[in-house]
């Protein structure tokens, strides 16, 4: 392994491999593997210490266009290759790249334990709101009423709210970002690169062709400044065209205010650090039509690392035990037959 | 009090089933006469039969707990086919288990625990213990245990339930007395187990010694009968179970090759026992991780491969099905990870405690595609650990998963095991390749077919990975007709070539003849008896037991054609016997048996009785 003091400052290209990249022209994922290309060289971490590991679908080709080590795995078990590896190998960084279908539906439970165990992995969670790869089924994340192929008179299920689960499980970081903005994906991303333990990143992804404009109310140039809260933390909570608007809460129900008339000292200041998730709930919960939807980082607290704590286990045993291989083949009870014994 | 007289017997062999409640600590019992007698020096051989409740009502069938012990002055293999004395502490369990029990066998029930509540509990109409026929059929003791164990412990400070509790050691201290075993060994065991309630070490401790004294002093009790010392080779030996000597065999192979052993799972029974070992050698870098799922468990396994560690899945039959998706990666990415399936009685949830050996096609062929990969078995429990040894060993050298493949018998089951020292052990040879100069993911090794293990870390050799085919050489995604079936005959070959790396078929017994019995897995022990049984009786019978079941060793088509019959003897319906007739176009006979229980060895040998006829 390539030590600090040998490190190549890298660019974009370093990550970009030979591969001709496959997705349909005008694909939300293009805006998102330029940005992941352009974060990684800035994180000063050697090439061939990065693993992207995917699952199936659209979003999951992703490793392939990555030269970095990687593995296109199966349908929404990436977290687990990417918890086996880090307990096998914690100095690496590990990312995981999936869609709504594979971490939400089929990998469900895998997504749930991997941010509840806190492995030091990030999850990049493209989220287009409908199945692409096998061509336009409602996902977990579709709006009920979605009218899709295996849906002709609308979906009857209720949509699954990606940084709600995450809260559930207990994730110690959870962020939102758009494919259309770059410089907010790129701060994000380096947010969680950074972050120590579990990362999710839910990033909201146009599907051009079997759901173009699913996120239009936040891509907008138009209506984007009403439709989205920029979260910071330690900041006021203001959005609109001239940041005129704000959220207050209202016994337990956040509202959105005129901030000119309630005075912005009355306004919710974002706290990503609360160690309770209270306000990332709330957060979570906003959406249209009465709210603008929160980007930015939801969470981000300091919690117990599980590879960490694997690897602190085997060194605790390992400076209280020696390695003795017939020690341990003769623990317990064993005997001796002499040689003359017949 | 002392008998007027004790005749002395020598016997070379005999069975007990000692048998009670699931919370009688009948486990306990057997394990303590198991060390005991190894202790000794006997040969021995278990089989501990348990329900899969945890407590299941007290006093009825389901919750029956039994364990059986061989212990002999000459070589066994088996826990024995029908015990010479049963030991039963209640009715129900007498009723589930007389009928195993040879007849005039030793027959010591507890008489203080036939109430009516409890025969009734137990399907009884009238009292057993008051029928003479019991008393004519068998050397019948009815021995009120739980009171003389209760009145020995009259001034120990404890509650009357506390003291009930010691009735399985004074059962003990009594079938000591009968085969003339040394009360030392449980003595310290008690003393050791129970340092932080001495209380309840000395009660136990005095229940094990009343016990012997009611042997001696009863004048019912005539016959001591002694078991003198197997002859084995020297060296230092300990009894080991199946799952035991995997996990240690697992840890060994780790060590063999200077890594660290990651294990992924998932509790399940017969299997969990594995975890639970190598989650207390954390000192050996075994890393254990416990799981959400049976999927995770095989996903992440691969993960760690590809990290470039030892690593390790382990389950049962029902947690292969969930595995089979992630195993097919495996065997697409070409990673070494080892799938120890500890097989119980299926199809679905099954039999969960009991045994049965019906996953080998699972094994073999419960995958979509075309899907190869090598199947090893381990014949009883100390090969446990060889076979997990050399699980490791192939899935190094070859790059691809393995299946290892025990059953609920062997895992559970105990035997002695001569120690090995570590020094003597072959190391395992392992390189991830860091020249980037030529390097192709899927370049091959020309003897092994195997592919480069290059891990992350290495500069300059990043390369991607998927379930996606793969272009031959280079690894890339391809689509190409002609290169599929290229990739699916090469991965099928590297795995025929690991047969290259095997020994020669070699059957025991004559090299020709009238019938060849061929076996694999936890009926090696009944399946060997038989076979040596039918060979001292002159019969031209030779046995062969495969440990590696795909691809299975070279030389056996020509060993199947120099015996007039073959027999397979199988814990399922016929599933190597397929294999074989399908392979080698051999008329092999299937002798099966699907009851959640082993072969007794009379069986096998009056099936090859029947054979010869």
């Amino acid at each position: 392994m390539t030590g600090a003091a040998e490190y190549r400052a890298l660019t974009r290209k370093d990550f970009a491999s030979d591969q001709a990249v496959r997705w349909c022209p005008g694909c939300g994922d293009y805006a998102i593997l330029a940005q992941v290309q352009q974060t990684l060289p800035k994180l000063g971490i050697p090439r061939e210490n990065f693993v992207v590991i995917s699952g199936i679908g659209c979003s999951s080709r992703f490793p392939y266009y990555m030269d970095t080590f990687g593995i296109h795995s199966i349908h929404g078990r990436a977290p687990t290759l990417a918890t086996g590896l880090k307990c096998a190998r914690p100095d690496l960084q590990v990312w995981v790249v999936t869609g709504d279908g594979d971490s939400l539906a089929i990998g469900g439970n895998h997504f749930l334990h991997a941010l509840r165990r806190n492995v030091d992995i990030n999850i990049l969670l493209f989220n287009n709101r409908i199945y692409g790869l096998t061509k336009g089924q409602y996902s977990p994340t579709s709006e009920l009423g979605k009218r899709t192929k295996s849906s002709p008179q609308g979906s009857i299920e209720n949509p699954i709210n990606p940084i709600g689960v995450a809260i559930g499980a207990e994730a110690s970081f959870i962020a939102r970002t758009v494919d259309m903005f770059q410089q907010h994906m790129s701060d994000v991303l380096l947010r969680a690169a950074e972050h120590r333990g579990a990362t999710l990143v839910e990033i909201a992804q146009n599907c051009v062709i079997f759901n173009d404009g699913t996120w239009r109310h936040l891509t907008d140039p138009n209506a984007k400044l009403e439709n989205v809260l920029y979260l910071e933390h330690g900041k006021p909570m203001r959005f609109g065209q001239k940041r005129q608007k704000g959220i207050r809460l209202n016994g337990f129900r956040p509202e959105v205010v005129d901030v000119a008339r309630v005075g912005e000292e009355n306004l919710l200041v974002h706290d990503e650090k609360a160690e309770e998730p209270t306000l990332a709930h709330f957060l979570s919960r906003m959406g249209p039509p009465e709210f603008p939807t929160p980007v930015g980082v939801f969470r981000s607290i300091d919690k117990p690392i599980h590879d960490q704590l694997l690897l602190e286990q085997v060194r605790e045993a390992q400076a209280q035990k020696s390695p003795d291989m017939n020690a341990l083949y003769r623990q317990g009870q064993t005997w001796e037959v002499p040689q003359d014994a017949t | 009090m002392t008998k007027s007289l004790t005749q002395k017997q020598e016997l070379d062999r005999v069975t007990i089933l000692f048998c009670g409640d699931s919370g009688d600590g009948m486990q306990l019992t057997g394990s303590q006469f198991t060390a005991t007698s190894a202790l000794f020096g006997n040969d021995v051989s278990t089989f501990p039969d348990y329900p899969s409740e945890i407590r299941a009502p007290a006093g009825s069938l389901a919750g029956v707990s039994a364990f059986q012990i061989n212990f002999s002055s000459i070589p066994i293999h088996t826990p024995g086919d029908t015990p010479d004395a049963l030991v039963a502490m209640n009715p129900a369990a007498l009723k589930v288990y007389l009928p195993k029990l040879k007849p005039k066998g030793m027959l010591i029930v507890n008489r203080d625990t036939f109430s009516d509540v409890n025969l009734k509990k137990a399907g009884y109409g009238e009292n057993p213990l008051e029928d003479p026929e019991l008393a004519n059929q068998y050397q019948l003791r009815a021995v009120p245990i739980t009171t003389l164990t209760v009145n020995a412990l009259e001034d120990v400070d404890l509650d009357n339930r506390a003291k009930q509790r010691c009735k399985n050691f004074f059962a003990l201290g009594l079938i000591y007395w009968i085969y003339d075993r040394p009360l030392e060994p449980t003595l310290r065991w008690i003393e050791e187990k129970f340092t932080r309630a001495p209380k309840v070490a000395q009660a136990n401790q005095r229940a094990l010694e009343t016990g012997y004294q009611l042997g001696e002093t009863e004048e019912s009790f005539t016959v001591n009968y002694i078991v003198a010392k197997a002859p084995t080779d020297a060296g230092a030996y300990r009894l080991v179970n199946g799952n035991e000597a995997s996990a240690l065999g697992f840890a060994t192979a780790a060590r063999l090759a200077g890594k660290p052993l990651v294990y992924s799972s998932y509790p399940i029974t017969p299997a969990t026992d594995v975890l639970h070992e190598l989650a207390k050698l954390k000192h050996l870098d075994v890393r254990t991780i416990q799981y959400e799922d049976e999927i995770a468990a095989m996903g992440s396994a691969i993960g760690a491969a590809f990290g470039g560690t030892f690593s390790l899945t382990g389950t049962s039959g029902p947690g292969v099905c969930l595995k089979s998706e992630a195993i097919n990666l495996a065997i697409m990415l070409e990673l070494p990870v080892v799938i120890l399936n500890v097989q119980r009685g299926g199809p679905s949830t099954g039999m969960p405690t009991k045994t049965e050996q019906a996953d080998l096609l699972q094994a073999f062929a419960g995958r979509n595609g075309e899907s190869p990969i090598p199947i090893l078995a381990a014949a009883n429990p100390a090969d446990c650990f060889d076979v997990a040894i050399e699980a490791f060993r192939i899935a190094v050298r070859h790059m691809t998963p393995v299946f290892m493949l025990t059953d609920g018998y062997i895992a559970n089951g105990a035997e002695p095991w001569r120690v090995p020292r570590f020094e003597d052990l072959e190391t395992i040879e392992v390189t991830h390749p860091t020249d980037p100069e030529g390097f192709l993911p899927y370049a091959r090794d020309e003897s092994t077919l195997g592919r480069p293990w290059v891990i992350p870390g290495t500069a300059g050799m990043e390369h991607r990975l998927g379930g996606l085919e793969k272009q031959e050489r280079t690894g890339a995604v391809s689509y190409d007709p002609e290169n599929h079936e290229r990739m699916c005959r090469l991965r099928a070959e590297k795995i025929e070539r690991i047969a290259d790396f095997l020994p020669e078929a070699s059957p025991d017994g004559p090299s020709e003849g009238d019938l060849l019995v061929l076996s694999w897995g936890g009926t090696f022990g009944a399946v060997y008896s038989a076979c040596q049984e039918a060979q001292k009786k002159g019969l031209a019978v030779a046995h062969l037991h495969l440990r590696h079941l795909n691809p299975f060793p070279r030389g056996l088509r020509e060993v199947l054609s120099r015996y007039r019959k073959v027999l397979i003897p199988e814990l399922n319906l016929g599933q190597l016997a397929l294999l074989i007739r399908a392979k080698y176009l051999v008329d092999a006979v299937s002798f099966n048996k699907i009851k959640g229980r082993p072969f007794t060895i009379a069986e096998v040998e009056q099936k090859i009785e029947e054979m010869l006829s």
